[in-house]
């Protein structure tokens, strides 16, 4: 058996959890992160790729805008530019009724500093003459963007490994505790780690980890389903999302279109697969929206697994059943552009016990509340009107 | 899944022909779905209407077999349910999806024969994606399915059977054949004969094959090492080397291939459980003497399975409809038939064994390939870029390797490089080329068209 | 003895008996045969189908059996089509790459 020990356990190594354990080697915490596959190589690596604050509700803008200031920093921090671009992220409406709901959004984000500007249907021709007729208008984040997740995610854990975190890949954790004194993790390579913290960001697996200490969360598994065309010449000169839900779309550099929407299913606890529904839905709500794509192919799809908690809000901060223990997961998909700020949080939690970045709408502490509406979807008025990405957590109904 | 037996075969060649006329001879009406506008596969390729060659010039040593195989296919038509031109390229829940000029169907199936074929295995060179430098299967597609030569002087380099076959093919098709080079040394041949004598017909014939083109004055080398297609444009040259000593060959086209892969996508996606078979070098769905897979209901027959030729897929076909017949209870009488091919099979594989040791491999390929080289010709994607990720991301699995260097992302899906990336992949973290892995498959498994009007579910003919 | 220097790069050996067809690349006129498929048509003519997306560097196919896919060529109406797995049609206005005008 193979002992470790360092002042920081991290189980997961997507952004999340490799983005902490970038920022706690930064301030000198030993760190050893535990990843049961290749890091980087589940939903931080197969997601959309959009790095957008515009949508999130306002609880997660500060954290959002603190992300916003690391990505303008990515190339210096994890040593890529991971093809980011600030391309600017179109909210498109496709009816008066969400034109008004990103108005909306608009003057309730005002205080956050986004730059939100509303464009009417002629601006929309004016500017991107690619848009189908359907888009009547759009909210424009000028600074939201995209970029590649593959190269990303596992570059934040590749500059945490440079910095001295012991980063040990295909190393699942089969058993956790904490025995009075430390957190001891066992993995099935015959591991052994102990450590004074810990940190929970195995992502759409974490609830297990989280109920090992006692704090089930409901959090359920869904699988967006995402698809490339061939490579075809520039057009797209942002990211595209729809007000009210239906596809996301960009244009990567190499020209190849990546467009989201609509999901998939699981073929087993570990990996999901597009539906053919989804994959029809897809082709379908693209020509509509992105006539320009109407000789296009698809090339490939391919789906991944997100975790999603019942009020699509993260959970973020320290357990109430285990000190040291401190959760980092469920971002309902939205976890890509956030995620390095995250890290970053988990890390001050670590150091100082707080964070200057406002996270208690994000406690456990919400689901074990013996609360009417706990594990029901929160009706926050204030966030009623700025779902996220729509997406909804499927039900047999759904089939959005 | 309903209850009523609804078998699909999927792929017309030898092996889907066989299957489909098995299955019908017991009173089973099978779905054919193929991707091609005429039926026969690749080695019984049928050219288009009023071409005018005989299948005697067509199929040479095969003409009887083609024109059994194509027989049987068009005596079944009125009974079967045939789509042809007509690709699947997704699995889901019991149904396949079909695209069929530009419009997409499901169709149910009960029970799978999966008889996709195989394509040629390529190991990249310098300049090989330079216009005029083709695959072996392409060159006879070329000859059989559109009476051209792929050039008016080409070179022929690799290994394997179909390197001396085609070479010959358009020797006495007309062309100007400039040269056979094979990777493979004589003393290797020459070890293989014992083996080879498993099926001695197709020795002899190989053996007719390499001295009629002696006789006509085509160069044969041994032991080569392809090195460079000269051309910026298009192919004006070929460097080769042999013992050291290299040689510059004047040709205008090159053919080349090592082998056969199958074509395994839809297992895949239909989740048939793989295996890395060490004699094919490559990772295949499992599947027993009979065809079955690990997946209840879903058979596997022919190239598509493993590489075994065209005979074997005759055999393999009808060897896998009788297994689906006994499966779902259908009363065979004698069980002699399903013995027997499996022995006649059993024999192939010894021939097979015998092939690779004459045909070898060429192990040293990926300790040889220069960092410039590209492998991945979709996304043009180095060796030496391969090299410099899998050493600097400690990448040691190849869909890891694809996330961070795009290899295999392009739209032939890794079909043509995905062997080679392998290899590379393997030589650089030094691994065993098994334990590099497998790209993972999703649908569709070839390009689809956004514009798609969608068919109502049916499983009538459109 | 050198290869003949000709511009195209297959060669026709035989089934030269059949109707033409008249076609266009690049806003060339071209002609090829009934039953060619587009990439026969283009590479009886020229020594190259397209060009790629990064390098732009020609190519003219590979497997001839549509599994390569390193034949997709455009249309001037914008269609995109699999060379060897298309038959030439009468009046085919293809191009080499997406925007190539004559």
């Amino acid at each position: 058996m193979e002992k470790l020990a360092a002042d920081v356990a991290i189980i997961g190594g997507g952004i999340v959890g490799a983005s902490a354990a970038l920022a706690l080697r930064r301030m000198g915490f030993s760190v050893t992160l535990l990843e049961r596959d290749f890091c980087g190589s589940r939903s931080s690596g197969v997601n959309y790729g959009g790095v957008r604050r515009q949508g999130r509700p306002l609880s997660q803008l500060p954290l959002a805008q603190r992300a916003h200031g690391i990505w303008g920093r990515l190339q210096e921090l994890i040593g890529i530019d991971g093809e980011y671009i600030r391309s600017g992220h179109l909210k498109v409406a496709r009816s008066q009724a969400e034109l008004a709901s990103l108005e909306v959004y608009r003057e309730r984000s005002a205080g956050f500093g986004m730059g939100l500007e509303m464009l009417d249907a002629k601006a929309l021709r004016a500017r991107h003459p690619w848009l189908g007729e359907r888009a009547i208008g759009g909210s424009l984040c000028p600074q939201d963007g995209h970029a590649n997740p593959r190269l990303v995610s596992p570059a934040f854990a590749r500059a945490a490994a440079r910095l001295g975190a012991q980063v040990r890949e295909r190393t699942r954790v089969d058993a956790m505790a904490h025995d009075g004194e430390q957190f001891v993790l066992r993995a099935a390579s015959g591991l052994e780690l102990r450590s004074r913290f810990l940190l929970n960001c195995a992502g759409a697996w974490a609830s297990t980890v989280a109920q090992s200490f006692g704090e089930a969360v409901p959090m359920v598994s869904s699988h967006p389903v995402m698809a490339v065309t061939e490579p075809l010449p520039m057009f797209m000169d942002l990211s595209l999302g729809v007000e009210g839900g239906g596809i996301y779309a960009r244009q990567a550099p190499r020209g190849n279109c990546v467009i989201g929407g609509s999901r998939g299913y699981a073929i087993d606890a570990d990996r999901a697969r597009p539906s053919r529904d989804a994959i029809g839905l897809v082709l379908e709500r693209t020509v509509e929206l992105l006539p320009a794509l109407g000789h296009a192919h698809i090339i490939r799809s391919w789906s991944g697994t997100e975790g999603y908690l019942p009020d699509h809000e993260p959970v973020v901060g320290f357990s109430t059943t285990t000190p040291g223990l401190i959760h980092g997961f469920g971002f309902a998909g939205a976890g890509f552009q956030i995620g390095p700020a995250v890290g970053e949080v988990l890390a001050e939690l670590v150091r100082d016990g707080a964070s200057a970045t406002p996270i208690s709408a994000f406690s456990i502490a919400r689901f074990a509340r013996q609360d009417p509406q706990s594990g029901a979807r929160r009706q926050d008025p204030v966030d009623a009107l700025a779902d996220p990405i729509a997406f909804h957590v499927p039900s047999p109904a759904n089939s959005t | 899944m309903s209850a009523a037996l609804q078998p699909v075969v999927i792929g017309a060649g030898p092996a889907g022909i066989r299957a489909a006329q098995t299955l019908l001879r017991y009173g089973l009406r099978p779905v054919v779905v193929d991707e091609a506008p005429l039926f026969g596969g690749q080695i019984y390729r049928q050219p288009p209407a009023h071409f005018q060659r005989s299948k005697a010039t067509l199929y040479g040593f095969d003409t009887a077999r083609a024109r059994d195989v194509h027989a049987a296919m068009r005596a079944m038509l009125s009974d079967i349910d045939y789509r042809g031109q007509t690709l699947v390229w997704n699995a889901e829940g019991g149904k396949l999806d079909l695209l069929h000029q530009e419009q997409t169907s499901t169709l149910a199936y009960s029970h799978l024969i999966v008889a996709t074929g195989a394509t040629d295995r390529v190991l990249p060179f310098a300049g090989w994606t330079t216009p005029g430098v083709f695959t072996l299967g392409g060159a006879q597609v070329a000859l059989k399915y559109q009476g051209c030569a792929i050039g008016s002087r080409v070179a022929f380099l690799g290994t394997g059977p179909l390197l001396y076959l085609t070479a010959w093919q358009y020797a006495k098709a007309g062309a100007q054949v400039a040269a056979v080079l094979d990777t493979a040394t004589f003393g290797q041949q020459l070890a293989a004969l014992p083996a080879l004598m498993a099926d001695p017909e197709l020795l002899a014939r190989g053996l007719y094959l390499v001295a009629w083109l002696r006789a006509h004055g085509v160069a044969l080398h041994r032991g080569v090492r392809p090195l460079q297609v000269l051309g910026e444009s298009r192919v004006r040259a070929l460097r080769w080397s042999q013992a050291g000593t290299e040689h510059e060959l004047d040709c205008d086209a090159v053919g080349f291939g090592y082998g056969l892969q199958s074509e395994t996508q839809l297992p895949d996606i239909l989740g048939c459980r793989f295996g890395f078979n060490a004699l094919q070098r490559a990772w295949l769905p499992e599947c027993d003497a009979a065809g079955r897979t690990s997946v209840a209901g879903v058979y596997l027959a022919g190239d598509g399975a493993a590489i075994l030729g065209a005979d074997a897929a005759e055999w393999a076909g009808e060897r896998a409809a009788l297994a689906l017949l006994a499966d779902t209870g259908r009363a065979l009488g004698p069980q002699a038939r399903g013995a027997t091919l499996e022995r006649q099979l059993a024999r192939k594989q010894r021939f097979r064994a015998g092939l690779e040791r004459a045909f070898p491999f060429p192990a040293q390929w990926a300790a040889q390939a220069p960092d410039d080289l590209l492998v991945c010709r979709c996304e043009e994607v180095s060796a030496g870029e391969l090299r410099r990720t899998s050493r600097e991301n400690g990448a040691t699995e190849l869909n890891r390797l694809k996330a961070l260097t795009r290899v295999g992302m392009g739209r032939c899906q890794g079909r043509v490089c995905a062997a080679a990336a392998g290899e590379i992949l393997a030589h650089c973290s030094a691994q065993p080329v098994q334990a590099v892995g497998r790209l993972r498959g999703q649908p569709p498994i070839k390009p689809i068209p956004f514009r798609l009007t969608h068919a109502l579910a049916s499983q009538e003919a459109p | 003895m050198k290869a003949t220097q000709r511009d195209a790069i297959f060669l026709r050996l035989a089934e030269t008996q059949r109707e033409r067809v008249a076609f266009t690349l690049d806003g060339q006129a071209l002609e090829a045969l009934v039953g060619d498929t587009v990439l026969t048509a283009v590479l009886t003519q020229g020594a190259r189908l397209r060009v790629t997306e990064f390098s732009g560097s020609g190519r003219a196919g590979f497997c001839l059996m549509g599994a390569c896919q390193d034949c997709w060529m455009c249309t001037e109406s914008g269609q995109r089509l699999r060379a060897c797995s298309t038959f030439i049609t009468a009046g085919l206005r293809l191009l080499s790459r997406p925007g190539a005008k004559p």
